[in-house]
């Protein structure tokens, strides 16, 4: 197990370096970053004061090896907004996101799960019908239109809930609700499809055959088959949830790190945008180890490989 | 000789391709409205400037957030009209060019270019196909909505921009897919035996991978185009993607979130529009893969019989 | 008073599946009975029906798409479908229990062995983790597993096929259940392996006093174990009575035809002598050997798994030889390696003199078109979006010049006939044919090229016995014509011996014996083709008998 999770964390460092690196360079590319910290009618001079203040003149390979010095000591540039520690600013904002995501994916696992086996243990049946309309439409839907239309709805014509901002949980009703949709949509499918396939599996046969009561079979023999396709399927969501909870804060206005990157770059506070990538991806890569040991604690057939 | 085995199925009458395709549509009646519903958007997109252009673009501040079913003024401002009195309706229409032109482009591009990485990773393996599956896994592992942010950022969004962007962040989609396919087919004894006879590579890819891969490569971009369509719509509402004068459905709802309690309709049409449009897609998107598959195709010839 | 009804007994049942194509009647009222003790076989070919009725007495038939339309399953007397879903799982384990065919698909590999045992037992009785443990570890024991008290916490990947069944017979009698149902439970394992697994079931029955109800379509194995046999055909059952009668003297045309399709019997063809002097093929310590891969970057540990170890042998123009092997002999192995679909690691093989793994693109050209394979899964070996006429032409279109374009079409029809088939079969695609016919438009397809030799790699295992007769009888009758010669490669010595001139044993990448047909299985030398040979039941239940009370003896002795 060990060396599975090694090497599957070296193929993610691999990709968090890449990308990184890609920052970097993507700054440079259009020649000169400086434009792109600087506000569009900054003066000649300030642009070259800030130019040579923050080496944008040295040659690409200093200025690299700055960068990732910089990185190693978490120092990731200053907000020219906020005038503080880019990273501060964004760790920060961090906890909302969080929140909103993990509650988010937790609800709709659970969610997908129940509703998903119910539908796979009669397929076809009403149950099947329900789960197949929702995860179409989940599928389907704009995030955003479905924020909007909510706000329309819920907090405009039937005054239910707030239309936007921060609080006590009322305020996190709609923007949960909202960023639930895609991923459940979907988990609700594989969910589905993974219960299918194992409930008519030889070793469900087995279970029936030595007299094992029904609802053990389907919790204990289909679901942790089950899971694995689930697991897969829930980590590859997690980027997705990020995309959401981008369109979900600057709807609603939460102070989570999507809409601190929108504001930045509204602001041109670039500081900011490459402290959240950074940030953001380093998160990432934390879950798909956690996700790697979920795997291979699950599937003993990993752990002996 | 005798043959003491049981006849084979019985074959229907050979067709043409497109009869064939046209009645396995029929059977599938939801996939058919989609279809239907697709033409109808894909005609809008591609004569919708042309026949109605000045119609949305003119200004009426009479008509100003006018309500839906204010037909007074004419059968266009049935679903009312915007902050600056244009007709919604006839915007839906012509916004279509732009978002799916946008869409259509950022597809082919990905599923193409993809493809074919996707084909050399799988079948030559080696540090080429190390490579690809790298920057595959760079890209797919971090949220495209940001990687596009950052991107337009940097590079300003015009539209090419934008369509290079959104075609880069879905291309490991088909890279994977393509190359996961290839491995598992190259491993098939049909290769084996295709190679024993002495086929060449190029025949072996034309003539037993690429059959096989190009119809997955069709489903995957039925999807795709929902998903592109999405992203981009989001791009353009948060202000990053296409700009104004040019309008798009997520452009649309952009503009409207600010009347949300005054003209709800301004943002809900071109959301709807975008919804049903990603509908149809998914829809049909299953029926391309029952009907390309030769051994599943019987699903969409046969009646179904109603069972006891 | 003695109990009037049989433990089991099965009356008038039928059983119909619902499919897009119509309605499959795959039981059409069967009947049959088991009693204490005694061996009940179950023999058929695939699609005749005969694991439904297990499926229905275990309650796992799936519905839909099937239904029990008619007839009666009684337990002592007690009719099961009667019963309320409740009774039916108390029975199941506790008084009829049933083991499968693919032990690694019917066990959850998430689940270790030991989980899975103690399951079974406290689904029907109460009691502590511990005991129930224990309980497993005896168990295992005594169906033979080594080191069980260890092996119980191991999962069911980590175990071999031999013992993966052992775990699934152990799970089966936890609870000294009245009657077990094994559905093939040896088709799938060497057949070394397959006759200990027998061994073992006959010998727990007879210290149970179970009744067990076998079902396979492998006439050796009924003659071996079963008492009685009843033969299923399309859903119905036509004859049954003691093993003894019913093969002795078959009363039914299906059952007469098929103990006649059973390959291996009768007098050996004299080895015909092969035609030209120089041997057609030549091998001369042939190797092959993988690299074993391991830790974190996957690398080398320098061990190798030596699949090929120094093979040698000749093949003579118009002789077939028969190669046998089980699974890791290294047959599939030289087949590839010698198909150039793998690269030797060492050692040489000539063809027509030339050294085939060093042909320059001319001659290897012609040497693909000389020698040419039929592969054993038919359901694989054939593209699924090319139509007959594709396939059977292929050849063609690969090797430009041989046969214009505007005969294609024509020959093609010609091979298929040739192969037993009709030309009208052109136009469809490989999916709308049974095993078997796949199999010939594979042979057609070999034949295209007009190949000096051919390998069938397995090419009749996958077929039933009945099929697999008429292959074997349209190869020997295309090699009369056409003088081709064969490496036939087989894992079942009886198939071998119908077809094979000479015949090379082969164990762990060597080849252990080589001879001819005659003295291989007549005066065979090295103990392994003699444990090959002895295990291979023989279709004959007084032969079967006569080993039987040998080996007791020499156990006893």
């Amino acid at each position: 197990m060990g060396s599975f999770i090694a090497r599957r964390s070296a193929q993610s460092l691999i990709a968090l370096v890449g990308l990184v690196v890609a920052v970097f360079f993507l700054a440079r590319l259009t020649g000169d970053p400086t434009n792109l910290y600087l506000p569009i009618d900054a003066s000649v001079e300030a642009r070259e004061e800030f130019r040579a203040k923050y080496g944008f003149d040295d040659p690409l390979i200093v200025q690299f090896g700055r960068f990732l010095g910089d990185l190693g000591t978490g120092d990731l540039g200053e907000s020219i907004r906020k005038s503080r520690p880019a990273l501060e600013v964004v760790l920060e904002a961090m906890p909302t996101t969080l929140k909103l995501a993990g509650i988010t994916m937790g609800l709709a696992l659970a969610l997908a799960i129940v509703i998903g086996s119910l539908a796979a243990y009669r397929p076809g049946g009403a149950f099947d019908r329900i789960a197949s309309v929702i995860s179409l439409l989940g599928a389907s839907a704009p995030d955003f239109w479905i924020a909007i239309s909510g706000i329309i709805l819920f907090a405009v014509t039937l005054n239910w809930l707030p239309t936007s901002g921060m609080g006590p949980p009322i305020y996190w009703v709609m923007p949960i609700a909202v960023l639930l949709v895609r991923p459940f949509g979907l988990l609700v499918q594989v969910v589905r499809g993974a219960m299918i396939g194992a409930l008519s599996s030889a070793y469900v046969k087995t279970a029936r055959a030595k007299g094992v009561r029904e609802e053990r079979v389907i919790f204990v023999h289909a679901l942790r088959n089950s899971m694995l396709a689930v697991i897969t399927v829930a980590s590859d969501q997690a980027a997705g949830l990020v995309n959401g909870a981008v369109i979900v804060e600057t709807v609603f206005g939460f102070p989570g790190v999507g809409k601190l990157m929108i504001d930045a770059i509204i602001q041109r506070d670039f500081a900011l945008i490459q402290a959240s990538i950074i940030v953001t991806a380093i998160a990432i890569f934390a879950l798909n180890i956690l996700v790697d040991i979920a795997y291979a604690m699950l599937d003993p057939r990993i752990r002996h490989h | 000789m005798a043959i003491a085995e049981r006849p084979a199925a019985p074959i229907p009458e050979p067709r043409g391709v497109l009869a064939s395709a046209l009645a396995m549509l029929w059977r599938d009646k939801l996939a058919c409205i989609a279809a239907v519903y697709l033409l109808l958007i894909a005609l809008c997109a591609i004569f919708g400037p042309a026949l109605l252009g000045n119609v949305g673009t003119g200004l009426n501040l009479q008509m100003r957030n006018a309500p839906p079913g204010s037909i007074e003024q004419g059968w266009t401002f049935i679903f009312g009209a915007d902050a600056l009195g244009r007709p919604i309706l006839p915007r839906i229409v012509i916004a279509a060019q732009n978002t799916l032109g946008v869409a259509t482009a950022a597809v082919l591009t990905s599923m193409i270019i993809g493809g074919l990485l996707g084909l050399i990773a799988g079948y030559s393996g080696g540090w080429l196909a190390v490579v690809i599956m790298r920057f595959a896994d760079i890209v797919m592992s971090f949220p495209s909505l940001l990687l596009a942010v950052v991107v337009l950022y940097v590079f300003e969004p015009r539209v090419a921009n934008l369509v290079l962007v959104l075609a880069i962040t879905r291309m490991p989609v088909y890279i994977r897919t393509t190359r996961a396919e290839v491995l598992e087919i190259r491993e098939r004894m049909y290769v084996s035996a295709a190679r024993v006879l002495g086929a060449s590579t190029g025949r072996i890819l034309a003539r037993h991978i690429a059959p096989l891969v190009v119809p997955t490569l069709i489903t995957v971009a039925t999807l795709d185009f929902a998903f592109v369509m999405l992203a981009e719509s989001a791009l353009s509402f948060l202000g990053i993607g296409i700009q104004p004068p040019e309008v798009t459905w997520g452009l649309m709802v952009a503009q409207g979130r600010n009347y949300l309690s005054s003209a709800w309709w301004l943002a809900f049409f071109p959301g709807l529009a975008i919804m049903l449009t990603t509908l149809a897609l998914n829809l049909l998107s299953g029926w391309v893969r029952l009907a390309t598959d030769p051994e599943q195709r019987w699903r969409l010839e046969i009646k179904k019989r109603r069972h006891a | 008073m003695p109990d009037p009804h049989h433990l089991l007994e099965v009356r008038g049942l039928a059983v119909e599946f619902h499919t897009a194509q119509g309605t499959v009647h795959a039981l059409a009222g069967v009947d049959y009975h088991l009693d204490r003790g005694e061996t009940l076989a179950i023999l058929g070919e695939s699609g005749s029906g005969k694991s439904v009725s297990a499926s229905a007495i275990m309650n796992i038939l799936d519905v839909p798409p099937g239904y029990i339309t008619g007839g009666e399953i009684l337990l002592e007397g007690k009719n099961l479908l009667e019963m309320s879903a409740a009774e039916r799982r108390r029975i199941n384990g506790e008084r009829i229990a049933m083991i499968f065919q693919d032990p690694l698909a019917h066990l959850n590999p998430v689940y270790s062995a030991g989980f899975q045992i103690e399951e079974a037992l406290r689904a029907h009785k109460s009691m502590s983790a511990r005991d129930a443990r224990s309980r497993a570890i005896t168990l295992l024991e005594h169906v033979g597993i080594p080191d069980p008290a260890r092996r119980i916490d191991d999962y069911p990947h980590q175990f071999s096929g031999g013992q993966r069944q052992r775990v699934m017979i152990a799970m089966a009698l936890a609870l000294r259940p009245d009657v077990l149902i094994a559905d093939e439970p040896t088709t799938a394992l060497d057949v070394t392996v397959q006759a200990q697994i027998l061994e073992l079931l006959k010998q727990l029955q007879a210290e149970t006093g179970m009744g067990l109800l076998l079902i396979t379509h492998d006439l050796g194995v009924v003659a071996d174990v079963a008492d009685r046999v009843v033969v299923m055909h399309r859903g119905r059952i036509g004859e049954g009575g003691s093993v003894r009668d019913v093969f002795k003297a078959p009363s039914q045309d299906y059952t007469r035809r098929l103990l006649a399709a059973i390959p291996g019997r009768g007098p050996h063809d004299p080895a015909r002598a092969p035609r030209a002097d120089a041997p057609l093929l030549e091998v001369r310590e042939l190797c092959k050997h993988f690299p074993v891969t391991a830790g974190l970057m996957r690398r080398e540990t320098g061990e190798v798994v030596r699949a090929l170890d120094g093979v040698s042998f000749e093949v003579g123009a118009g002789e077939t030889l028969g190669i046998v092997g089980e699974s890791g002999s290294g047959k599939s192995t030289l087949a590839r390696t010698l198909l150039r679909l793998e690269q030797p690691t060492s050692g040489e093989a000539r063809f027509h003199g030339d050294r085939i793994f060093a042909l320059d693109a001319e001659r290897l050209r012609a040497f693909r078109r000389a020698f040419q394979v039929v592969f054993q899964d038919p359901f694989a070996s054939l593209n699924p979006r090319m139509t007959v006429l594709d396939i059977v032409s292929e050849p063609w279109a690969i090797h430009k010049g041989v046969l214009p374009r505007a005969r294609w079409r024509d020959k093609a029809a010609e091979l298929l006939e040739r192969v037993g088939m009709e030309s009208s079969h052109l136009r469809r695609y490989p999916h709308q044919f049974s095993g078997g016919q796949r199999q010939r438009i594979a042979i057609a397809r070999a034949l295209a090229l007009e190949p000096e030799l051919i390998i069938c790699d397995e090419a009749v295992s996958a077929l039933d016995v009945s099929i697999q007769a008429q292959v074997i009888e349209l190869l020997k009758e295309l090699r009369d014509a056409l003088g081709l010669s064969y490496l036939f490669i087989a894992h079942d010595l009886a198939v071998v011996r119908d077809l094979a001139d000479r015949v090379a044993v082969m164990q762990r990448g060597k080849i252990v014996e080589l001879g001819t047909c005659e003295q291989i299985f007549e005066r065979p030398e090295h103990p392994y083709t003699r444990t090959l040979l002895a295990a291979s039941p023989e279709p004959d239940p007084d032969v079967q008998t006569e080993r039987r009370r040998r080996r007791a003896a020499s156990f006893a002795a």
